[in-house]
């Protein structure tokens, strides 16, 4: 398979539109938790009971559609490999919990892979709805029409005093996780991120790295989420996620106005670097990549490159995962071979922005 | 094919291992491929189940000073009566068993959410539309109230009355299901 077809297929169609303020966010998701009220959780149910949740989502879900979401597919975890489970998680179809417990569990997935439902994770529904860059109104408003679809069909586990019920107590109430991922190079150069996170917690919302380990975040990718899930609703936590990432936008805007006053050309520099790092090296690991990826796409930002889609960074960052590289060899490969394929299917995609 | 190590499970990691140029093939099970390390998903070590029950041992007041230890007798055992889940296994794996739980463990969870939520304990947003059942009606109606009192303040009063019919039609619904509930 050519590098063009395997990407058509690879990435999530939504993935390659720019939404709004799609210089910074890169995308925007909204979560909901629910469950059945009669029965128990999936941390404690029987088989047969999970049994019962799947065939319900099988008869009453599968190929239906609802509005620009069509042909809802049923995705069970018992009929993937393992590398195609994990290219489920690096493309956020799944979670890594769902992966992990294979058998019992599923996600259906809209064919424009905007939407997954996924069935038997920790709660017995969890729906995931994402759009492109800084449009979370829409995806809220989105998300819950689905919710509603749902609910034609499932007796939600609702109670007046504590709202939607969920296995973890993090997420009684509404349910709710809103996240939006943001690409803040200028930020973490001058170090301004750390020094901003601490005020944005205590508002109710963490940042954390998305790619990577711990506190630090691979190509700059940082995601905002609620924390709090009860006692506000679903559009004031929705309002304060807004309103903080719309500063994080300025701010980051800000940063990148004054790095291009004051080192124009040590800001040119690194970025070509890189860019000479993506186009030839032979031997990348995943987190030079991610930092290379980083410089490139902030250089299309800043018009140094003018070639190269935006979405590049996205569509790489999911690409250059194991998972991904795996499936585009068809064979398990060792780490340092993953290094290699990772090497060359980068300059290969870069490649075809220049024949273009 | 059944698995190589565990004999027991059907093989459904298939790898090829080339070590010192000897080439080799191995067909395992999911679980003896993560036991063997021929799988990696990342594991996490340290998760938030860890840090909440350790909230949830914490939560209770110490017994009152001039109660002498034994008249602090042991609380009846809580047990979930529809999923059989006890207060202690709730509080171990920091996650309800089934929806009845949050009712039955219900006098103890003010705490433990007040920490987790910012000291939130009480539900103020979506309300499903047919588990919502009256709910619905009543929060809808105290929407429509507030834009009134504000259509009318902006003297809309066109809007308003559009609004006002809107609420008068939800009372009359919100009786007629009042009446047929009793």
């Amino acid at each position: 398979m050519s590098l063009q077809q395997f990407m058509n297929e690879a990435i999530s169609p939504w993935m390659k539109q720019e939404g709004p303020d799609s210089d910074i966010v890169l995308s925007s998701r909204i979560r909901l938790a629910r469950n059945f009220s009669q029965h128990p959780f999936p941390i404690i149910a029987s088989e047969e009971t999970l049994n019962k949740v799947l065939e319900f989502f099988q008869q009453e879900f599968q190929k239906k559609s609802f509005r620009d979401y069509k042909d809802f597919e049923l995705v069970q975890m018992k009929d993937l490999q393992p590398i195609e489970k994990r290219v489920l998680v690096e493309k956020h179809l799944i979670s890594p919990h769902l992966a992990e417990k294979a058998e019992k569990s599923a996600s259906l997935i809209s064919q424009n892979e905007q939407v997954s439902i996924m069935i038997n994770e920790e709660d017995h529904i969890r729906i995931q709805l994402y759009f492109p860059g800084f449009q979370l109104d829409q995806a809220l408003e989105q998300a819950s029409q689905l919710d509603d679809w749902l609910e034609e069909k499932v007796d939600y586990a609702f109670d007046e005093k504590r709202g939607y019920l969920t296995a973890c107590p993090t997420n009684v109430g509404t349910g709710m996780r809103a996240s939006v991922m943001m690409h803040l190079p200028a930020l973490s150069m001058t170090n301004q991120i750390n020094r901003m996170t601490p005020a944005i917690n205590q508002l109710g919302l963490v940042v954390r790295g998305i790619y990577g380990e711990g506190s630090e975040a691979l190509g700059n990718i940082f995601q905002i989420s609620n924390q709090i899930t009860l006692g506000k609703s679903e559009e004031d936590i929705v309002e304060d996620l807004h309103s903080v990432v719309k500063q994080l936008i300025e701010q980051e805007r800000k940063a990148r106005e004054a790095l291009m006053t004051r080192s124009s050309v040590q800001l040119e520099d690194r970025i070509f670097r890189s860019y000479g790092v993506l186009t030839n090296s032979r031997i990348i690991e995943s987190k030079e990549a991610a930092k290379c990826l980083s410089d490139l796409r902030l250089g299309i930002d800043l018009g140094f490159i003018d070639h190269i889609p935006r979405t590049i960074l996205n569509e790489l960052m999911v690409l250059t995962q194991p998972g991904f590289l795996q499936q585009y060899a068809k064979t398990p490969l060792s780490p340092d071979e993953r290094d290699v394929r990772r090497a060359s299917l980068i300059r290969e995609r870069l490649q075809l922005e220049n024949e273009e | 094919m059944e698995c190589q190590k565990c004999h027991q499970r059907p093989a459904t990691v298939h790898l090829t291992q080339v070590i010192n140029g000897q080439k080799s093939e191995v067909h395992v099970c999911e679980k003896c491929a993560k036991e063997n390390g021929y799988m990696n998903y990342g594991e996490e070590n340290f998760t938030l189940n860890d840090l909440l029950s350790g909230l949830f041992h914490s939560e209770g007041p110490s017994p009152l000073k001039g109660q002498s230890a034994h008249s602090y007798t042991k609380k009846p055992k809580l047990k979930c009566p529809n999923c059989g889940l006890s207060y202690e296994e709730f509080a171990r794996i920091g996650k309800f068993g089934c929806a009845d739980c949050y009712k039955t463990f219900d006098e103890r969870l003010n705490p433990i959410l007040r920490r987790v939520h910012s000291g939130n304990t009480r539900h103020d947003g979506k309300i499903p539309k047919r588990e919502g059942g009256n709910l619905h009606l009543k929060k809808e109606m105290e929407e429509y109230k507030t834009n009134l009192r504000q259509l009318i303040e902006q003297e809309e009063f066109e809007e308003a009355a559009k609004v006002r019919d809107k609420i008068r039609s939800l009372e009359s619904q919100l009786h007629h299901r009042e009446d047929g509930d009793e």
